[in-house]
């Protein structure tokens, strides 16, 4: 153990858990915090001054998230949150197409068996309302197969979502590829972006998306926050998932978190001001510790697709080891066995099985997400400290795997 | 701390963030940790949530577990209403659009002349269909402050097996609130309505209601509402219910919108200051000062740097009159002519007489009377 790994043992450790949730950037703290004091008008409270204020703010803000995806401000409705986007989206999409059927009727949905939990859920509850679904696999490496897609749409698909960059195994799907199958069918394409939103360009025209679902907290803005971009022409329309008070053109009803919104504005101006520059950092610190682990564990496995892929993950199997082991063995780091919502669950990823894996690989992988305020220190301390934590843990196990290659490893340790 | 050169009277649309509710915002937004996280931070986070749960259940007589955060008071209602399964909902004419809305095939309780639940009309109505039912009815009113009789519905709604849904978005933290010894199996919060962050509210759902999600996905809220959490926003509801718990500061509140009221009645005596007899919020009036349009009182009112508005502020842009006043009774032209003026924990008595300046000088200005007489 280096006198880094020391010190860092009374500290607070270190986050690598970035597709989970991200620190608020200090200027999206600085742009909200005028907006949760002084600002604190009703943005729907049109008749006096303080509601007007709010009310610019957010639209200055709807402005801002428009714009990373060359999309219409008017096509910017703002939710809770990327889950609701994502329910959104779905039973929006199914409910109006139900109560407005086309001949013949859309019934159909079409979407991966990787998604995320939101979008899995939202179509079981309307495969029991009687909608039909399609769930596909993916490709040992996470990405859809287009020829498979293509075979599964039919004339009474309404819908195809497809997530645009994974939150465990961060492969980037061809979305341009995506939306010209599903345009040339008819087919609405939704793509939960909750993880790709800011961090990849996203071209909602070039892309040809009907829906994609955004997230505030996953890009340094705030937590209770997300939008849903629905395209204008040619119109999509939703039946909302909640009524009242006709706010959001009566597609999201709800008084509007003007401090929030604004936070999401900003953390996508952000975005679009860095995205290029800091894609290239987070790939070179993300690719050094993955070559200072790889050279350190042999049988290390990377899951997912190395280059179609957000360049601020990794996911990892450790050969012969529980992943929750070595989590427990590696206090100083936060790292996760995946999707924050199931991480306390003990069963393997989902995701993982989708891709092929066998439940003990699936078992040993962790999730490692970069993210703004990761350094090159953080890197190295993180590669020490996952390194060591897995000889530890693996000896404290008596993991058969790795006393078979314990010789070559304590070389290549070195 | 908070600018205020203007007088702002509009705190039933959003009232001012609390300072202790600023100080958990402020914290809560610079902790990084997905509460659901098993990490340590993400732990934090979780106790943050958690002991959040417990002020807001506190507030209001219930236990943690009941306590469903969601991201405001219309989800809540919406959940409450379109979740409960139940083939009849009965809700009192004087709802929030939320609820009315999200049951647009419901039944209508008709009210009196306050605007208050008829009790004798919601037996006759839960007796005449055997059918399982949920009867919402507000605890308090959003344009007028009337108290409803929250006990003695929920008493009716159980002796014919009814649930009872009850949005108290408006009166939690204005009023003491017990759902247990009310008997409310359902209850709608926002906690920008009682300085607390906008964009957070809760349900509190007494157990075995079997609601459905409106919200699905990763299985947060024991499954009653996926999506990761609003830490900042639970925080900050969290703070406020706990500041909110002192009532006392409401009876100076109470004696300055009732000096308000009668001051205009004095000075006016055609203006109307509606369900002042009946048993109100201690800060809410609802006012028409009749021939004058509420929209041009409003942004006269504007100019003069006074904020109140002309009814809710979801549908503050709209001309429509009130729904609640005309459920009320009142004619349209009087329903029109209404204002709301809602106080706040630390409005002044200066800004009380801000108000009835600016008021009375509307007033004294030549008003189209004609309307009125034909009415």
């Amino acid at each position: 153990m280096t006198s880094d790994t020391l010190s860092r043992t009374n500290t607070a450790p270190v986050y690598l858990d970035n597709q989970s949730t991200t620190r608020l950037d200090p200027r999206v703290l600085a742009a909200i915090l005028p907006y949760f004091t002084e600002e604190f008008g009703n943005p729907h409270s049109e008749s006096h001054a303080y509601g007007r204020t709010a009310a610019e703010a957010v639209e200055q803000a709807r402005r801002e998230v428009a714009a990373l995806i060359g999309a219409d401000p008017r096509e910017i409705t703002f939710t809770s949150g990327a889950t609701e986007a994502n329910n959104l989206a779905l039973k929006g999409a199914a409910h109006f197409a139900r109560a407005h059927p086309q001949d013949p009727p859309r019934d159909h949905i079409v979407t991966l068996a990787t998604e995320h939990k939101c979008v899995l859920e939202s179509c079981r509850r309307l495969e029991e309302e009687g909608f039909r679904v399609t769930i596909l696999p993916v490709e040992p490496d996470g990405l859809i197969s287009l020829a498979a897609l293509d075979a599964a749409l039919t004339p009474t698909t309404l819908l195809c979502s497809v997530m645009a960059a994974h939150n465990e195994i961060g492969v980037i799907q061809p979305l341009a590829g995506i939306g010209a199958l599903c345009h040339e069918r008819g087919v609405l394409f939704h793509t939960d972006a909750a993880q790709a939103f800011g961090k990849i360009p996203l071209d909602v025209a070039a892309m040809k998306i009907d829906l994609l679902s955004i997230s505030g907290h996953k890009i340094y803005g705030p937590k209770g926050i997300g939008a849903l971009y629905v395209r204008r022409r040619p119109r999509v329309r939703l039946a909302p998932l909640f009524d009242g008070g006709g706010q959001e053109r009566g597609l999201r009803a709800g008084t509007l978190p003007a401090p929030l919104c604004v936070g999401l504005g900003r953390a996508a101006a952000l975005a679009a001001a860095e995205m290029d520059g800091e894609a290239v950092r987070l790939r070179r610190l993300r690719d050094r510790l993955y070559h200072s682990l790889a050279r350190r564990i042999p049988g290390l496995r990377l899951n997912g697709n190395a280059e179609r892929r957000l360049p601020s993950n990794l996911n990892l199997a450790f050969p012969g080891l529980p992943a929750p082991d070595l989590i427990a063995a590696c206090p100083s780091l936060a790292v996760s066995t995946g999707s924050a919502c199931t991480s306390a669950a003990v069963e393997p990823s989902y995701v993982l099985r989708a891709l092929g894996l066998p439940d003990a690989l699936a078992n040993a992988s962790i999730r490692i997400g970069l993210g703004r305020f990761t350094d090159g220190a953080e890197i190295d301390f993180a590669a020490d400290a996952l390194a060591a934590a897995y000889y530890a843990a693996a000896r404290n196990a008596g993991s058969p795997y790795i006393e078979a290659v314990g010789s070559g490893i304590a070389e290549g340790a070195e | 701390m908070m600018k205020r050169p203007e007088t702002y009277l509009d705190w039933n649309a959003t009232a001012p963030l609390r300072p202790e509710a600023a100080a958990a915002v402020a914290a809560a937004l610079q902790h990084c940790g997905n509460p659901s996280s098993v990490h340590r931070w993400g732990r934090a986070g979780r106790r943050i949530v958690e002991d959040a749960r417990e002020a807001v259940a506190a507030l209001v007589g219930a236990a943690a577990p009941e306590v469903v955060f969601t991201s405001g008071g219309t989800e809540a209602n919406n959940i409450a209403l379109r979740g409960s399964g139940r083939a009849r909902i009965l809700v009192s004419a004087v709802e929030h659009a939320s609820v009315l809305e999200a049951a647009p095939e419901a039944e209508a309780i008709p009210v009196d002349g306050n605007g208050i639940v008829r009790l004798d009309a919601l037996d006759a109505l839960l007796a005449a269909d055997p059918r399982p039912a949920l009867v919402s009815v507000m605890l308090a009113n959003n344009e007028t402050g009337v108290i409803e009789p929250a006990g003695r519905i929920a008493e009716l709604a159980h002796r014919h097996g009814a649930l009872f849904h009850c949005d108290a978005v408006q009166a939690a933290g204005k009023v003491p609130l017990d759902c247990r010894a009310l008997g409310v199996d359902l209850l709608t919060l926002s906690a920008h309505k009682l300085g607390g962050p906008s964009g957070i509210g809760a349900l509190v759902a007494a157990p075995d209601c079997g609601l459905e999600p409106l919200i699905r996905g990763g299985g947060q809220e024991r499954g009653r509402r996926a999506g990761s959490e609003n830490l900042p926003g639970i925080a900050g509801f969290g703070a406020v219910a706990r500041a909110a718990a002192e009532l006392a500061v409401w009876d100076r509140v109470r004696a300055l919108r009732d000096g308000l009221e009668a001051a205009l009645l004095a000075i006016a005596p055609d203006a109307v200051a509606f369900a002042a007899a009946a048993p109100r919020l201690p800060n809410t009036a609802a006012i028409a000062m009749p021939g004058r349009p509420a929209e041009t009182q409003v942004i006269a009112l504007d100019l003069d740097g006074v904020m109140v508005s002309a009814g809710a502020a979801c549908s503050s842009g709209k001309v429509r009159p009130s729904h609640v006043l005309e459920a009320m009774g009142a004619g349209p032209d009087l329903a029109r002519s209404t204002i709301r003026v809602s106080l706040g924990w630390s409005t002044t008595k200066a800004e009380i007489a801000r108000f009835l300046e600016s008021w009375t000088a509307l007033y004294r200005r030549p008003r189209n009377l004609e309307g009125m007489r034909a009415a």
